[in-house]
């Protein structure tokens, strides 16, 4: 009995540490979203958190000019209205204090004027004497916005910030980058798993440390080889430095999968005189698809995610500029404009996030076959 | 634009027919030059070995020329130049390595990324751990799981505009920054995390953290499925209670994958270069090598050089691992 009820509380504390984690985990990006989403006044305003909450937003008006007063039961009153589109909450008549009054007070202004300021916007100013003709008075007032929510930001983006452009260019990259090396990598993953030759084991060795060869070693050669034989700012050449990039990783993965495969199925195909050709492409190629689909996955959020290969190989003209890289010159530029900032990232990451829902399994899958064991 | 993504595919297309055509063509040129159905047994046993020794190299051929190409040739070449002028024209000796010994930002960029070396692992190794073994053992972990994981689709510049927007400072007016206004909340005064130095590194370090602890869960949880029951059992019967089982038990059954996952981040860790540079660009004591490489290659019309010199610090840091790794394929492989 007691070990069960203490169990059941270990249940729950246990339940709760998940659920603070995983709130901890997707707040962030939450945020991102919801803040893309909200009105680009009320982003600067205040937290994302309170974007259901109606806002406060401080404004300036003037009354009309002072020589339109009129003399209505011995007092000269000069009435009008601000033009708002949502209620008045406060107003108050000096800077300092701009929500002096609630909206229907009278504020006295001195030398017994007064002036109210109703909520709908409409003002009554009044004085025994009259007013001085020259420009209206200022009034400062408070109105009540309620919470709104809008694509605007993402309209924005796409057209006047060029999004919508390098959307296009990272569909540029990605695809090709995906799919050309997989058929290279299949058959030397083949090769690897199922042919017996002298130094088989020594490439194996060598994929397995290139690996880990950071890309760095790579950039400054390829660079000057590029700038050489003309490939450097062409999507050709990034292709290329993708597909020699994933390479370990492909034959690598494709390689612990296809060599788990029935060793009998393989051996009774020889028997029958078939050709290690045959084999590969009648029975290899098509009971590895899942392995195929793992590394198709992670090679387009490489080359999707990628910003180091985009900026180093291509150029930062309109028809290159990926979206990782577009992403980060905003960074730049638009620091403080997270209307921009927060609709542009939700476009990146809109991509790869559906990839990742859409084909989890595959990748999860991948990322055991992958990682070095 | 639609030209563009044509073009796109249509190399899609060429490459793919490309391959195809290599590998049939090529195979079947060797069957035609050396048939195995010929009129004399020794004839056909002499095919067989020819055939036997080419095939591998035409499955390998495309793939061993593109690492060579763009792996192997390069990181020879990276070494070279690191003991070239800024034009990789001139000898000059070891001159790129004593200039990188004596530049303080050299050394703060190295001692930062040993501080990213030492935690970003650790933490997310560890966080990666506990998630693992709580959400086996809660029913809706796998939607847990998935949210978790879900940093790891997403770009270090998405990630760092992510957190960027988290760490938002501003100095005055309501604070639009989730941490500044949590900060607030319970009774502190805002502060612009990020120009903070040294703090600041670790506020960089929790963005990667936060991806890398997906991908550790996911190993270690795969790891921790695969502890035989019958220790568990026995463990339970001997009155162990929850915490005695998890670090007494399966933890020691798994240090294998433990070390793997935390060498896999170690690797990622020492190529970072999109968080610090879209977050500080190595501003306010943040560099990093990775991201001082990058910008050596360009700065002032770049040196390649001190560039191609701090590549080969950041590989000297891998190699270890990389020793480590094909050790361990070796014995693997030794069991196949």
């Amino acid at each position: 009995m007691v070990r069960s009820k203490q169990g059941k509380l270990l249940n729950i504390t246990m339940q709760l540490s998940v659920l603070l984690l995983v709130v901890i985990w997707v707040v962030p990006t939450f945020g991102l979203l919801v803040s893309s989403l909200r009105d680009k006044n009320q982003i600067s305003v205040n937290g994302w958190w309170k974007a259901l909450t109606t806002t406060e937003q401080s404004l300036i008006a003037r009354t009309d000019d002072l020589d339109k007063q009129q003399v209505i039961d011995d007092k000269y009153v000069l009435k009008g209205k601000i033009e708002t589109t949502h209620p008045i909450s406060a107003f108050g008549v000096r800077s300092q204090e701009p929500k002096a009054f609630q909206a229907g007070q009278t504020a006295d202004l001195g030398n017994n004027q007064s002036m109210t300021v109703n909520a709908d916007g409409s003002y009554s100013l009044s004085s025994p004497t009259a007013f001085e003709a020259g420009r209206g008075k200022r009034i400062f007032y408070t109105t009540e916005v309620p919470p709104r929510f809008t694509l605007d930001n993402y309209r924005e983006v796409l057209s006047a910030q060029g999004l919508g452009r390098s959307f296009i260019n990272s569909l540029t990259v990605a695809i090709p980058s995906t799919i050309i090396p997989i058929l290279v990598a299949a058959y030397a993953a083949y090769a690897l798993a199922w042919m017996r030759f002298p130094g088989r084991s020594l490439i194996i060795a060598m994929v397995v440390g290139l690996l880990v060869v950071p890309l760095q070693m790579s950039l400054i050669p390829l660079l000057r080889l590029y700038n050489e034989v003309g490939l450097a700012k062409t999507y050709l050449g990034v292709w290329l430095a993708h597909m020699g990039f994933g390479l370990p990783l492909a034959i690598y993965l494709l390689r612990n999968y296809i060599v788990g495969l029935p060793k009998e199925i393989m051996e009774s195909a020889r028997v029958d005189g078939a050709t290690h050709f045959n084999i590969f492409q009648r029975i290899v190629l098509p009971l590895s698809f899942p392995a195929l689909a793992s590394f198709a996955i992670f090679q387009f959020l490489w080359t999707w995610n990628d910003l180091l290969v985009a900026i180093v190989f291509l150029s930062s003209s309109d028809d290159q500029l990926v979206l990782t890289a577009r992403l980060r010159a905003m960074l730049g530029t638009l620091g403080g404009n997270w209307e921009i900032l927060t609709a542009s990232a939700f476009v990146t990451i809109f991509v790869p996030l559906m990839v990742f829902f859409g084909l989890q399994r595959y990748l999860v899958r991948g990322m055991l076959a992958g990682s070095v064991k | 634009m639609a030209l563009q993504l044509f073009y796109a595919f249509i190399t899609v297309a060429l490459g793919l027919f490309g391959a195809a055509f290599y590998f049939y063509g090529s195979n079947l040129l060797l069957d035609k030059l050396f048939p195995l159905t010929t009129d004399s047994h020794a004839k056909t046993a002499r095919n067989l070995r020819i055939t036997n020794a080419i095939r591998p190299w035409l499955f390998l051929g495309p793939a061993l020329l593109a690492l060579g190409l763009y792996l192997v040739y390069p990181a020879v070449d990276s070494i070279r130049l690191s003991f070239y002028d800024r034009n990789g024209e001139h000898f000059v000796g070891f001159s790129n390595y004593t200039w990188l010994l004596s530049d303080a930002e050299f050394w703060r960029a190295f001692k930062n990324n040993m501080l990213w070396l030492l935690i970003v692992p650790a933490l997310s190794t560890f966080f990666g751990l506990i998630i693992a073994a709580m959400t086996d053992r809660i029913w809706w972990g796998n939607i847990a799981k998935s949210l978790v994981f879900m940093p790891m689709a997403i770009s270090f510049v998405g990630a760092s505009i992510i957190w960027k927007f988290v760490y938002d400072y501003r100095a005055e007016g309501e604070q639009i920054g989730l941490l500044n206004a949590v900060v607030q909340f319970f009774g502190g005064t805002p502060e612009p995390w990020i120009t903070l130095p040294f703090w600041n590194n670790l506020f960089l370090m929790v963005i990667l953290i936060w991806i890398q602890t997906g991908f550790a869960m996911v190993i270690l949880s795969a790891a921790l499925r695969g502890i035989s029951e019958e220790t568990l059992e026995a463990a339970v019967i001997d009155g162990a209670n929850g915490m005695q089982i998890f670090f007494r038990i399966m933890v020691p059954q798994i240090w294998g994958t433990i070390a793997v996952v935390w060498t896999t981040i170690t690797i990622t860790v020492l190529k970072v270069f999109d968080i610090v540079l879209a977050m500080t660009n190595g501003q306010w004591n943040t560099q990093v090598l990775a991201n001082m490489m990058y910008d050596w290659m360009f700065r002032g019309g770049g040196d390649f050089g001190r560039g191609a010199a701090i590549a080969v610090i950041i590989m000297l840091l891998v190699i270890p691992i990389m020793i480590w790794n094909i050790r361990r394929a070796n014995q693997e492989m030794e069991g196949q």
